[in-house]
């Protein structure tokens, strides 16, 4: 069919609604993503050393190609060109420790793209987020996911154990807030991203300045992640641990994930609702669980467990604040 | 409905228990015990075969007794049986296998309202003769046991890299402790019971997936 035959034919195509196209594809809100994340990324590389750009490119690379060899297998028509696996990649990647080993990746996207995506029938029909799926898996080794490495002791690319041993930081911020302290650093440090953690994690100003790209580009809606950041302040506000309350706010919204959390995780298409108040409700609920496990839970960090368990209620929140069709009384009775 | 299944032969039996009606991997029978105890191999022929011996015990009384058992109140009288004869095997084990009653702890007694018991009670011993009732429960037993061994040998191996005890992967191996928590036995569980529908779906089944499966992609076409 040649282009003016295809442009007749889509004019003239009896389909339902909406009859409104955009030239957004999977690939253009895909590629927003990344480059939304670049920022994080090279910061990650300044802080932690080529290690970490290793760990990253591991991950992006292995996804991609699970996803080839599993649809390949499958004899399903080839995805990557939709790039959705490289951002899977690129999250699993950003969500790990520098110092980690090597096959760490691999395996987390292998669970990512192959268990948690490929089993249960391929893009959007995912049930949770697989980057964050693969993460909790991934504390089968709770000792690989928690070298957090101090910042600015660079690792190469062939540090040995002992290399990395001597660079292991004594305690991550979240840790100190876990012991009801504060970081040892000040929240300001924690801000420009001057603190132990994962690699994307680290700086909280980059990965804002990147939520605001994905914002300006309509790629996300401002409803999940001022929800999901601003229950936590709250709860954490009015539930201090501490006595220098603005200290402690600062720190358990700045430390930790929640920021690549609440902006990049919770706001993936596929595990999270369509409606405004659903989303706003979803990131509420986030925060929530969030402060829930910080507080009383057995890890120093639960942004990935509240996303996840947020992801199977994702049904029921749509189901609940479906939109009310204009005409149709409320509560009245209704003939179909 | 009563006598039904008497004409079946010893090995149309046991094959119908250990691999076309599982009773964990098929009919998903006594889930609490198949995440709980395949922890290790060891833990798993221990809770296979103590279940299956009460499985063919209360199997044989109960259809002894059901002539003399009222529908109304059967449920009780199955579980009096049932529990009877869990009591006997949970002090055999005290007294013979310390360690398995160490290890299995609380799961034992547990087997009183193991589904898979009274499930074959209420539809297979209480409507039949005592010799097809004998080898249901054995053949059901054995399903149960070969289920839980199977999961158990994966959970074991990922898990803590031995089988049975004895290390099998290596000391360079890491183990994912993952797989012997709670978390490694619903994964387990779930990729077991892929494998075995994947093998055990007939042919009707498999040309109804294929016509599902054409739906989809012609759908997927279609945008």
């Amino acid at each position: 069919m040649n282009n003016e035959a295809k442009q007749t034919a889509a004019l003239l195509t009896v389909s339902p609604s909406p009859h409104i196209k955009h030239n957004d594809t999977t690939r253009t809100i895909m590629v927003d993503v990344i480059i939304a994340l670049i920022p994080a990324l090279i910061w990650g590389v300044i802080c932690f050393g080529l290690r970490a750009l290793a760990i990253v490119l591991l991950a992006v690379g292995s996804s991609v190609l699970f996803e080839f060899a599993f649809n390949k297998l499958l004899k399903k028509p080839n995805p990557i060109g939709d790039f959705s696996a490289a951002v899977t990649g690129l999250l699993l990647g950003l969500n790990l420790p520098a110092a980690t080993s090597y096959w760490i990746p691999v395996i987390g996207s292998f669970f990512a793209i192959v268990v948690v995506k490929g089993l249960f029938g391929g893009i959007g029909k995912n049930f949770m987020n697989p980057a964050l799926a693969a993460r909790v898996f991934l504390f089968a080794w709770p000792e690989e996911m928690t070298m957090f490495t101090e910042p600015f002791k660079r690792l190469g690319l062939f540090a040995s154990s002992e290399n990395i041993s001597d660079v292991i930081a004594s305690a991550t911020p979240l840790a100190s807030l876990k012991s009801g302290n504060l970081p040892d650093i000040s929240w300001v440090d924690l801000i420009t991203g001057k603190c132990a953690g994962c690699i994307g994690e680290v700086s909280s100003a980059l990965l804002i300045v990147g939520g605001i790209y994905l914002l300006v580009r309509k790629v996300i809606t401002w409803h999940i992640p001022v929800s999901f950041i601003g229950s936590v302040a709250i709860l954490s506000a009015i539930f201090p641990q501490n006595g220098d309350i603005l200290s402690f706010v600062m720190s358990e919204v700045f430390a930790g994930g929640l920021l690549l959390g609440a902006i990049f995780m919770a706001t993936d298409y596929v595990t999270s609702p369509v409606t405004a108040k659903g989303r706003l409700i979803y990131g509420a609920l986030c925060g929530a669980i969030v402060v829930f496990i910080r507080y009383f839970g057995g890890y120093p960090e639960g942004v990935s467990f509240a996303i996840l368990i947020m992801n199977t209620l994702v049904y029921y929140l749509d189901k609940f604040t479906k939109p009310r069709p204009f005409g149709k009384i409320k509560g009245g009775a209704s003939h179909g | 409905m009563s006598e039904k299944n008497t004409s079946m032969s010893f090995f149309a039996q046991l094959k119908n228990g250990i691999i076309d009606n599982n009773p964990t991997l098929v009919q998903l029978l006594g889930m609490c015990p198949t995440l709980a105890v395949t922890t290790s191999v060891s833990n798993a022929i221990g809770m296979g075969l103590a279940a299956t011996a009460v499985l063919i015990c209360s199997n044989i009384f109960i259809s002894l007794l059901r002539k003399f058992i009222p529908s109304q109140v059967r449920i009780a009288a199955f579980i009096v049986i049932i529990s009877g004869f869990v009591t006997a095997v949970e002090l055999l084990i005290k007294a013979f296998f310390f360690d398995l009653y160490g290890s299995l702890g609380l799961f034992i007694p547990l087997i009183v309202v193991n589904c898979i018991i009274l499930a074959r009670a209420e539809a297979f011993a209480s409507k039949n003769k005592v010799l097809p009732s004998a080898i249901d429960g054995l053949a059901m037993g054995l399903g149960f046991t070969v289920a839980l061994i199977i999961i158990a040998t994966i959970r074991e191996i990922l898990g803590a890299g031995t089988f049975l005890g004895f290390p099998v992967l290596g000391a360079g191996y890491k183990p994912a402790i993952l797989f012997i928590l709670p978390p490694g036995a619903f994964l387990t569980l779930g990729f077991v019971i892929a494998a075995v529908q994947k093998f055990r779906n007939t042919k009707s089944d498999k040309e109804r997936l294929a016509r599902l499966s054409n739906i989809e992609d012609e759908k997927e076409g279609e945008e």
